[in-house]
């Protein structure tokens, strides 16, 4: 029974998966202006941080600030994610592919964005404002953890607000709300990874973080479907 | 009579709670001495609040289950029964909290809870507002309301026991823990509990009349016009 499923159910998924994130990965890369445009936003508001600060010495606002811009950065990488499918070409998509591995392969492809972004930030933010973090292998592991879980939300929040009239102002206004658990968590774990605590006095927030990125999948996994559907 | 027995039974519990809140014994705690009657109004429009996005959320998925506009409808009544439910809630947990942590507002996961309950809800009924068409309206809207309803339980479900809280229950209050609602004040607690979430279904099937009798009025409009054309 479990060869069967397999076979009939997982297997093609998985290669549409991949073909789709292919695609994805392919516009990407003939269309490079959006990827730079995310780029020189993070850029750009970073140096205005830095004339702004010039340098900070509080641990608590160096953290909330780069997460502020992480956070932004992020909503406006997936708020194109759907740019692509919307029109008629959307039901090019519809009935090439289930719309539950669209979804997968969308979240899986945002993340690797996300992570990207959050990675340039971190070496751009740390180059000019400075990086007193002091433990920053532990610190990348929670910004990886927590740009998968925005990226899970943000793919279902910008499949919803592709679907209505002004995506763009909608966006923000429906993902803020919904991001803020995994901001909080994030922020803490982070903290705690700036002064240097041990990997295992963190390990409940990761576990958390780790969890939500679970269920936001399985949650999108099961809604996704409604919304696809025109 | 048969069918109206727990609207009755709604305005019985709450007149009694009200009276007996403000006229009964209450145990004497340090920093809070009387406020401590405010228990029975601020929590009680949280359990309401919460009964009312519980009832909303089972409408959505039974709206996804069949697509019946009725189920749509409801939830967004039930929704906006429940926003209203929590602006009280935090209109009287400010007043409370100015009164005995000295601010109308703290930094506490309980109310950083409320703040993005109120925010997702908000943004439901906008993200209402910005369709036209009937169907996508309610199918999107449904979505949008299971994933943030799920996502705002984690919140107020787990996030309390990260980080410490001024509210009773949850870190080092010195003032009122859980363990200082004795017996007498549940007597009181949890009728005024069942009071408001009946009052709000009340309401709520008020307003489902209200809508459906409107949308009534415009089809026969609509028809009448037609017939004129």
């Amino acid at each position: 029974m479990l060869q069967v499923n397999v076979c009939i159910y997982i297997w093609p998924m998985l290669k549409e998966i991949v073909a789709l994130i292919k695609k994805d990965a392919l516009l990407e890369f003939r269309q490079r202006y959006s990827f730079f445009s995310i780029l020189l936003y993070v850029v750009a508001t970073v140096y205005i941080s830095y004339l702004i600060f010039i340098s900070i010495n509080d641990a608590r606002t160096w953290n909330a600030l780069f997460w502020v811009i992480l956070v932004f950065a992020s909503i406006n990488t997936a708020g194109q994610s759907f740019a692509n499918e919307s029109g008629n070409r959307f039901w090019y998509y519809y009935q090439l592919a289930r719309p539950q591995s669209i979804m997968l392969a969308k979240v899986f492809y945002n993340t690797l964005l996300i992570w990207t972004i959050s990675l340039i930030t971190f070496i751009i933010y740390s180059w000019f404002i400075g990086n007193p973090v002091q433990s920053p292998w532990q610190f990348l592991l929670v910004v990886l953890l927590g740009s998968s879980s925005f990226s899970g939300i943000l793919t279902v929040v910008s499949a919803i607000a592709v679907r209505t009239n002004n995506n763009a102002t909608l966006m923000a206004v429906l993902s803020i709300p919904l991001l803020l658990p995994v901001i909080i968590i994030v922020v803490n774990a982070s903290l705690s990874a700036m002064f240097g605590l041990p990997l295992e006095e963190n390990l409940t927030n990761l576990m958390y973080l780790a969890a939500l990125n679970t269920m936001v999948i399985i949650l999108g996994y099961l809604l996704f479907p409604y919304i696809w559907r025109e | 009579m048969q069918k109206h027995w727990w609207k009755a039974l709604s305005v019985l519990l709450i007149s009694y709670s009200i009276i007996v809140g403000f006229l009964g014994d209450v145990p004497a705690r340090d920093i809070l001495n009387e406020s401590i009657r405010n228990l029975y109004f601020h929590v009680s429009m949280w359990f309401a609040m919460m009964a009312m996005m519980i009832v909303s959320v089972i409408y959505s998925v039974r709206y996804l289950a069949g697509f019946s506009k009725t189920f749509d409808t409801k939830a967004n009544i039930f929704a906006e029964m429940g926003l209203i439910f929590s602006f009280l809630g935090l209109v009287t947990g400010s007043i409370w909290a100015k009164f005995t942590w000295g601010a109308f507002w703290t930094n506490d996961p309980k109310l950083n809870g409320t703040a993005i309950t109120i925010l997702i809800y908000l943004a439901y009924f906008i993200l209402r507002g910005s369709m036209d068409d009937r169907d996508k309206k309610a199918r999107i809207a449904a979505v949008y309301n299971i994933f943030a309803f799920v996502l705002m339980v984690v919140f107020i479900g787990v996030l309390p026991r990260i980080t410490d809280s001024l509210h009773p229950g949850n870190g080092g209050n010195p003032g009122f823990n859980q363990y200082d609602m004795d017996s007498s004040m549940r007597m009181v607690f949890y009728p005024a509990v069942l009071g408001w979430i009946l009052f709000g279904v009340w309401i709520s099937s008020i307003r489902f009349k209200l809508n459906t009798a409107n949308e009534k009025i415009e089809e026969w409009k609509n028809k009448i016009l037609n017939q004129l054309q």
